[in-house]
Order: C-alpha cells, then sequence, then structure tokens
C-alpha cells in the first residue's frame, strides 16, 4: 500500500488517479498509524513553503515523517512537497524545511534571464545528472514532464539526479537513500509521468546515491 | 528549453462535446472523455473544457465529465465556464482541474481573481478574454462573444494580471472561425503588455497559422484551437513534427 500524505495542501484528486490507473493500491490519509504501515509514502503540495511547512508541523506529521525516513521506508516529495524535504526556503523570508536532503530552495529569478517568463510552466526535458537512478528506469534521457515553479532547488549536488534547462539548470529530481523527490508533476506528465510512479512503486531499495 | 504548448479547446454542454463558429451555430461531436483521452495519447499538451451549460442540471453532469477525465487523462487541465465564485474553483478543482478560467466573472466582479489567486495561487488563475476591434480600438466582450463591455482590451488584461491572473488567453472575435491565421496584431500588443504566459486563441486553419504564430512572436506560449483538431483538419502530431522541424521547441 502507497499512502498520499494528506496534511490540507492541495488537491489530491489527480495524484490518487494516477496510481490507480497504474493499479496501484494507494490510500490519501493523515492518519500516522496508515502511513507507518504503508509500503511507501508519496508527500504532495501545492502553494506557499511557509504554509506546508506549518501544516506538517501544527499536525506533527513532520515527526511521524522523519521516523518513517529513518527506518529507511521510500518517501517522494512531489513540486512542493519535494521542495519541504530540504533545509530551508527563502520564499518570502526563510522558513525551516523538514532537513532530509542538504540543500535550500531559491527563487528561480536569481537564476534565469530577465526575459523568461515566471513561474517555469509547461513541458521541459529531463537531463540525467550522474548515473542513472532506478526512479527514470522506465524513461530515456530528453523525455518531457511538466512543470509549475517558482522556485528551485540550489546547493544539492549530492542529491540532483536530473535537471532541466530553462536560460540555467534548474533541478528536476533528487534522491539519497530512500528519500526522493521531484520537481515537476509526475500525475500531469502523461505516460512520462506515470512510468517515473511506476518505477518508484516497483523500486526495491536498490540505490545509486 | 521549454516547449511551445497546443492545447484542443472542447466546449461541452449536455455532456457532450461542441464548437460554435464564431459562438454561434452549435454542433454537437462526441464524448469529452473520449475525446480528451485521444488527445491526450496524439501529445497535446494541455486541455481546455469550458462549460457552456446554463442548467444546473447540466453542470452537476460537467463535474461529473471532469472527474472522469482526470481518471483517465494525466495532463494538465484548465476548466472555465461559469466560473463566478471562489467556491466555482473549489468545485472544479475537486475534480482534477490544475487551472481555472475566468471570464465574464471577473467582468461583473473583479475582486475574484485577487480572491482566487490568494487562496489557489497566481498560476491557477487564468483570464480568459473575448476581444474584438470595435472602431479600431481593442473592446473587452462579454456572455459569450454577445455583449461590448466598452473596456479597453489591454488596459483590463494589464489590471487582471496585476490583481494575480497567472495567464492569459486571447480570443480574438475578430479571427475566431474564419481559420485565416491567428490575430498578430492583438497577440502582440497583449504580449507586450504583460509578463505572464500568453495563449493565442481563435483563427488558426491549419499547421502554417501555428507556425507563423511561434516564429512571428516568440513570446507567445501557446496555441488553442477547437474545431480544427475535432474535425481532424490540423492533427496534432504533424502540427508538433512540423513546428520541431522549424526550430519551434515542441514536445514530440
Amino acid at each position: 500500500m502507497i499512502v498520499i500524505v494528506d496534511y490540507g495542501v492541495g488537491n489530491l484528486f489527480s495524484l490518487k488517479c494516477s496510481f490507480a490507473a497504474l493499479g496501484e493500491q494507494v490510500l490519501v490519509t493523515s492518519d500516522p498509524d496508515s502511513i507507518d504501515s504503508a509500503e511507501k509514502i508519496i508527500l504532495p503540495g501545492v502553494g506557499a513553503f511557509q504554509d506546508a511547512a506549518e501544516k506538517l508541523r501544527k499536525s506533527g506529521l513532520d515527526l511521524v515523517l522523519k521516523k518513517q525516513v529513518q527506518k529507511g521506508k521510500p518517501l517522494l516529495g512531489i513540486c512542493l512537497g519535494m521542495q519541504i524535504l530540504f533545509e530551508k526556503s527563502y520564499e518570502y523570508g526563510e522558513h525551516e524545511g523538514l532537513g532530509f536532503l542538504t540543500g535550500v530552495i531559491r527563487p528561480i529569478a536569481d537564476v534565469v534571464p530577465q526575459d523568461l517568463k515566471i513561474p517555469h510552466m509547461g513541458w521541459n526535458a529531463l537531463r540525467f545528472r550522474g548515473e542513472k537512478h532506478p526512479l527514470f528506469a522506465r524513461v530515456r534521457e530528453g523525455e518531457y514532464v511538466y512543470f509549475v515553479h517558482s522556485y528551485y532547488a540550489s546547493d544539492c549536488d549530492a542529491s540532483v539526479i536530473a535537471d532541466t534547462e530553462y536560460g540555467a539548470p534548474l533541478t528536476a529530481a533528487v534522491a539519497k537513500g530512500n528519500v526522493m523527490g521531484c520537481q515537476f508533476h509526475p500525475e500531469k506528465s502523461g505516460d512520462v509521468g506515470l512510468r517515473i510512479l511506476k518505477a518508484f512503486c516497483e523500486w526495491k531499495g536498490d540505490c545509486v546515491c | 528549453m521549454i516547449t511551445k504548448r497546443i492545447i484542443p479547446c472542447l466546449d461541452v454542454k449536455n455532456g457532450q462535446v461542441v464548437k460554435g463558429v464564431n459562438f454561434e451555430g452549435l454542433r454537437q461531436i462526441c464524448s469529452p472523455v473520449e475525446l480528451a483521452k485521444h488527445y491526450s495519447s496524439c501529445g497535446a499538451d494541455e486541455l481546455v473544457f469550458y462549460d457552456i451549460t446554463a442548467s444546473s442540471d447540466g453542470r452537476k453532469l460537467f463535474t461529473e465529465i471532469l472527474c472522469e477525465t482526470s481518471q483517465n487523462v494525466f495532463i494538465p487541465l484548465t476548466v472555465g465556464g461559469g466560473i463566478n465564485s471562489c467556491a466555482d474553483f473549489d468545485r472544479v478543482l475537486k475534480c482534477g482541474a490544475d487551472k481555472v478560467s475566468v471570464n465574464s466573472g471577473a467582468i461583473r466582479r473583479p475582486g475574484l481573481i485577487s480572491e482566487a489567486a490568494k487562496l489557489y495561487g497566481n498560476q491557477c488563475v487564468v483570464l480568459s478574454v473575448d476581444i474584438k476591434r470595435v472602431d479600431g480600438v481593442f473592446r473587452v466582450f462579454a456572455k459569450g462573444g454577445r455583449e461590448n463591455t466598452g473596456m479597453e482590451a489591454i488596459d483590463w488584461i494589464r489590471r487582471c494580471v496585476d490583481n494575480g491572473a497567472g495567464e492569459v488567453v486571447v480570443n480574438s472575435i475578430d479571427t475566431d472561425g474564419v481559420k485565416k491565421g491567428f490575430d498578430l496584431e492583438l497577440l502582440n500588443a497583449v504580449c507586450q503588455a504583460v509578463q505572464v504566459p500568453v495563449i493565442a486563441s481563435g483563427g488558426a486553419g491549419c499547421i502554417d497559422d501555428f507556425i507563423r504564430l511561434f516564429q512571428i512572436l516568440p513570446k507567445v506560449d501557446a496555441g488553442l484551437a477547437a474545431s480544427i483538431f475535432h474535425f481532424g483538419e490540423v492533427e496534432i502530431r504533424e502540427l508538433k513534427q512540423e513546428m520541431v522541424k522549424n526550430g519551434i521547441p515542441a514536445r514530440v
């Protein structure tokens, strides 16, 4: 069973549908026991970093997730759910994340040329970094995924497994042991996205990082 | 590099896809869910579902169709038509919509855009504008293009973007249904005025119209059309291959 952590951030209907389309059993929940008994965890998220981080802390789910990660359970953060895995974010101030991964979240505007629009929204190509990660077992380099974001993961070279080019390289996916994340939305990236979610479901813990 | 998006638009009434030429003369096509699946498999980058139902029964049916689409199609989905409140945003977002497009609702009550942007983020709020030249001035039209609001279009778009609209669909009534190409003059004026993504709508008749659009106006992010896709006059896969051949970034 895969759980999608429901902490009141964004709408999880499409994500749930995408796992259902893969024939995977999935539960949307905020219940610590259900998260504890799940095989794998998805941490979704859209909206503002500060609001999401506060909701995780107030609900105590931050500690639940920490325990699961320490136990070695696979965790995949999506979009803001990926950003929150890092140490901190500079989105409207300075806010602490879960700190599972080394790195910080900064505005895209800091690195991309001024004539490019923000958010970085649309389909962009994956460029693998380092050895191909098992998350990409079913996709090829150069395939397109769907992004919507104004901030990006920076100072995280140790965990980047793919980036994408938008006037500057932007972190597209990260992994460190059992903790993984993608900036793009696999549940909105058509067949390619479904293949990435499938690979996460199939992942047996073999790791290149 | 980020690709230029190709977006089929599905007007839905009583559970069926329809398309009006110059906003009149509605004609039925087929099941929205089946058509959405078809477009997704052909390489459409995004879909727009437009609810043109007036009755509450029709609205309920539309919402059911949205849910069914989200269970089968995994590309971004923008929903418009009858969006007048944040409750309307909520209703369609819960069914799997990623973006919500406002048109007459924002004309009646401009505060809708800032309210929705605060709740759901700018990226979720799409401004859709029906524009027609009146005595040489671009004017905003309401009620599906039937009523001149008297507002100057570029000024209206700029105000809505300032209030939080994260994307603009520019629908030219003058070129809609004419199939002689997008309204490049109007689109250029919009691109000069705002920094958010601009989607061109109205006037595409053939593959070349899309090529010209992206070559002449590189700041336009996407091209939207309905009937030429529905009737197979332009095949999306072929369109994208032609875009790549012409050096326009496209997802193939």
